[in-house]
């Protein structure tokens, strides 16, 4: 076994990690070593294809087809060297002031977290998309939720030199959409922060991070690791998890810390969605352009999320209901099908939680509670109502059995369109937006950390990322963890002088 | 990475191609080499799960095959394509959610072969690349 040791160690280079590793930067400055592990590997710009068959692999845990333990959902989460802002949208918003009040937790205040996520908006170059690039199915939902009787509100989203390949779940392949790939990693390596990629934490010891890293698959994507393949014990004065809220929790629960609160894993939600479709009688813009610029919330009234985006083929095949001629011929009018992507704004319930089978791989327990089926049904109708007043001629609910719904069901959407069609199995349900499995809060009979990200009972332990969320969210995330992770990134700064820990 | 890994659906290929072909129905003019490429496709995307989901796969497009015998006296192979898609509506709604889930999965492996290729992304008009708003104007 290799031997190291740096001062600190960031398990993961996603949102939260990446935000770590550049606000620990400085420290480099004053002698301090930080290093970052990730066990995705680091991919080049020419490398990203666009190509699902290619990208999917080389970017996804399990090739992006990770599923809960009973088979009813597909988890979508980044394994690589800027985690799953790699392949996330982009959309960039604001911590909503009524969910983190919410939360209750004791210490976080909203309005800290607000300005830490505005800073990183300016950083992200996070702006509002000229009107003249926008596609027709983003135009469509705003000329429908219009006419439908809502409001579509914009997207701010990161990009810099975005061309609109609309292929930004496969990786940019114009390095416009600004993850931690692109901006704080790049930053935190300047600075003399170090990244090894293709290196799995396996466990955690006290002040310890084993790890094992892996040679390069021949043929597979992306560079060599930094270290020569092998198994590493890397001694570290404080260790900061970030690998996300599947990662987070599962590295926990197969370390086996004593004293770690009984709650790691516990409270996971995940936004779960559909993706819908209505095919219009005429050909519209929709696989070019960037596919996420608008939504609509209404998740505290009902419940629910409704954003544009627009899929690849095998994507879009499989998340369409039912198979055969009615599915065929909705693929094959896929030049003129407009997508919206509904989200249910799940609440964390006892039973949806993180754990490790006996090989210590992660297992996500998910379970539909009735409000959340609700929820998706009340999207699934709001959508269909916006799909028609924008013109659709039939629309896709996977709710509805059948799952087309033609205009002329429109006066009995509530009937066509209900939970008694909501078959788990049958149906396809998707979630990117994985949140918890070491929420914050009180002590550990509550939580597994507190509102810096410190691991109870642990002092030289934080976490930092979306498994921090005490409850979902209900808004695109990625900001709000850079802004719980820049706090932790604080609370690293301070330990380092309280615990006085030396590099060797 | 295929010729490592035992086949999942080459034993039961005569099968696997029936429900292929009910699943998505253009499947049936696709030639030899475009199914052995469907097929490729599906295999590799298998090569990495566990050999005990492969064999459940494969044992799962077995008793899809045979199951019919039951209600209509035939194997799912012989029976005539409306049959085949009545017999495949019930097992999509099956009351027992292992099939559910079972048909859910072959049918994500299907879509996966026949969609993921080149030939099926134009027949279907999909266009999107890196170039963007560049590439249409
Ligand atoms: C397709 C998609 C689209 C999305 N779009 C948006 C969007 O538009 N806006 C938005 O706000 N959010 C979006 N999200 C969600 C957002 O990307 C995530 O919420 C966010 O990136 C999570 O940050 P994180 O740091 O918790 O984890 P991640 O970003 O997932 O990073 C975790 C990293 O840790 C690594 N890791 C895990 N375990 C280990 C280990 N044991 N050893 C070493 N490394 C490990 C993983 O490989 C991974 O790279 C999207 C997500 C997806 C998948
Ligand atoms: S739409 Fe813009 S951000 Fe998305 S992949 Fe294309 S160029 Fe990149």
């Amino acid at each position: 076994m290799n031997e190291k040791r740096y001062d600190v160690v960031v398990v993961g280079s996603g949102a939260g990690g990446g935000t770590v590793a550049e606000a620990l930067a400085p420290l480099v400055r004053q002698g301090k070593k930080v290093l970052v592990v990730e066990q995705g590997p680091r991919l080049r710009l020419e490398e990203l294809s666009g190509r699902e068959l290619e990208m999917a692999p080389a970017l996804y845990e399990d090739d992006g087809g990770f599923l809960t333990a009973d088979g009813t959902m597909t988890l979508a989460f980044g394994r690589a060297y800027g985690g799953s802002t790699v392949v996330y949208t982009g959309t960039s918003m604001q911590p909503p002031e009524r969910v983190v009040r919410g939360w209750g937790v004791p210490g976080l205040d909203h309005s800290d977290l607000d300005r830490r996520a505005r800073r990183f908006a300016g950083d992200n170059n996070v702006h509002l998309l000229d009107e003249g690039l926008l596609n027709e199915n983003n135009r469509l939902f705003v000329e429908g939720c219009r006419k439908a009787g809502y409001r579509a509100e914009q997207f701010p989203i990161n990009v810099k030199g975005c061309k609109g390949s609309s292929l930004c779940n496969l990786g940019c392949p114009n390095g416009a959409k600004q993850g931690t790939h692109q901006v704080q990693l790049p930053a935190a390596e300047r600075a003399g922060v170090e990244v090894v990629t293709r290196a799995e934490a396996l466990r955690l010891e006290e002040r310890v991070v084993v790890l094992r890293v892996s040679a390069r698959p021949e043929g597979g994507k992306g560079l060599p690791s930094e270290w020569a393949p092998g198994d590493y014990r890397v001694a570290a004065g404080v260790v900061v998890l970030a690998g996300g809220a599947v990662g987070s929790p599962a590295l926990l629960l197969r370390s086996r810390l004593p004293g770690l609160s009984g709650r790691v894993g516990e409270g996971l939600t995940c936004h779960p969605a559909h993706i819908l479709v209505g095919e219009h009688p005429r050909e519209i813009t929709n696989d070019v352009g960037h596919p996420k610029s608008f939504f609509l919330d209404r998740a505290a009234r009902e419940g629910f999320v409704l954003e544009t985006c627009m899929y690849f083929p095998f994507t879009t095949a499989k998340n369409l209901a039912g198979f055969g001629a009615p599915h065929s011929t909705l693929m094959r009018a896929f030049r003129r099908l407009q997508m919206i992507l509904v989200l249910a704004c799940d609440k964390a319930v006892p039973g949806n939680r993180v754990s490790v089978d006996r090989a210590g791989k992660p297992v996500v327990h998910y379970r539909f509670t009735r409000e959340t089926v609700a929820a998706l049904v009340r999207a699934t109708r709001a959508s269909a109502r916006i799909f028609f007043a924008a013109g659709a001629i039939r629309v896709h609910a996977p709710s509805a059995d059948p799952p087309l719904v033609e205009p002329g069901d429109s006066a009995r959407l509530d009937e066509r369109i209900s939970e008694r069609h909501f078959l788990p199995g049958k149906i396809s349900v998707s979630a990117a937006h994985l949140m918890g499995g070491c929420g914050m809060g009180r002590g550990p009979e509550d939580s597994v950390t507190d509102s810096f990200g410190r691991v109870h009972g642990l002092p030289w332990l934080r976490v930092a990322d979306s498994s921090l969320f005490p409850d979902s969210l209900e808004i695109n995330p990625y900001l709000t963890i850079m802004a719980l992770a820049d706090r932790v990134a604080e609370g690293v700064v301070s330990d380092l002088s309280e615990l006085g820990a030396g590099s060797g | 990475m295929t010729e490592m890994v035992e086949s999942t659906f080459g034993p039961v290929r005569e099968s696997f191609r029936a429900l292929a072909a009910t699943i998505v129905p253009e499947a049936v003019s696709l030639d030899a080499d475009a199914w052995d490429e469907v097929e490729r496709i599906v295999e590799d995307g298998l090569a990495a799960r566990p050999a005990a989901i492969r064999r459940q796969l494969r044992l799962f497009v077995r008793l899809l095959d045979l199951l019919p015998v039951l209600r209509f006296g035939k194997t799912f192979r012989s029976l005539d394509p409306s049959r085949r898609t009545a017999f495949l509506l019930g097992v999509q709604d099956a009351p027992v959610l292992l099939v559910r889930r079972g048909f859910w999965g072959i049918r994500t492996l299907v879509y996966m072969g026949y969609y993921s290729r080149q030939e099926a992304r134009d027949a279907i008009g999909y266009r999107a690349d890196a170039r963007g708003w560049e590439g249409r104007r």
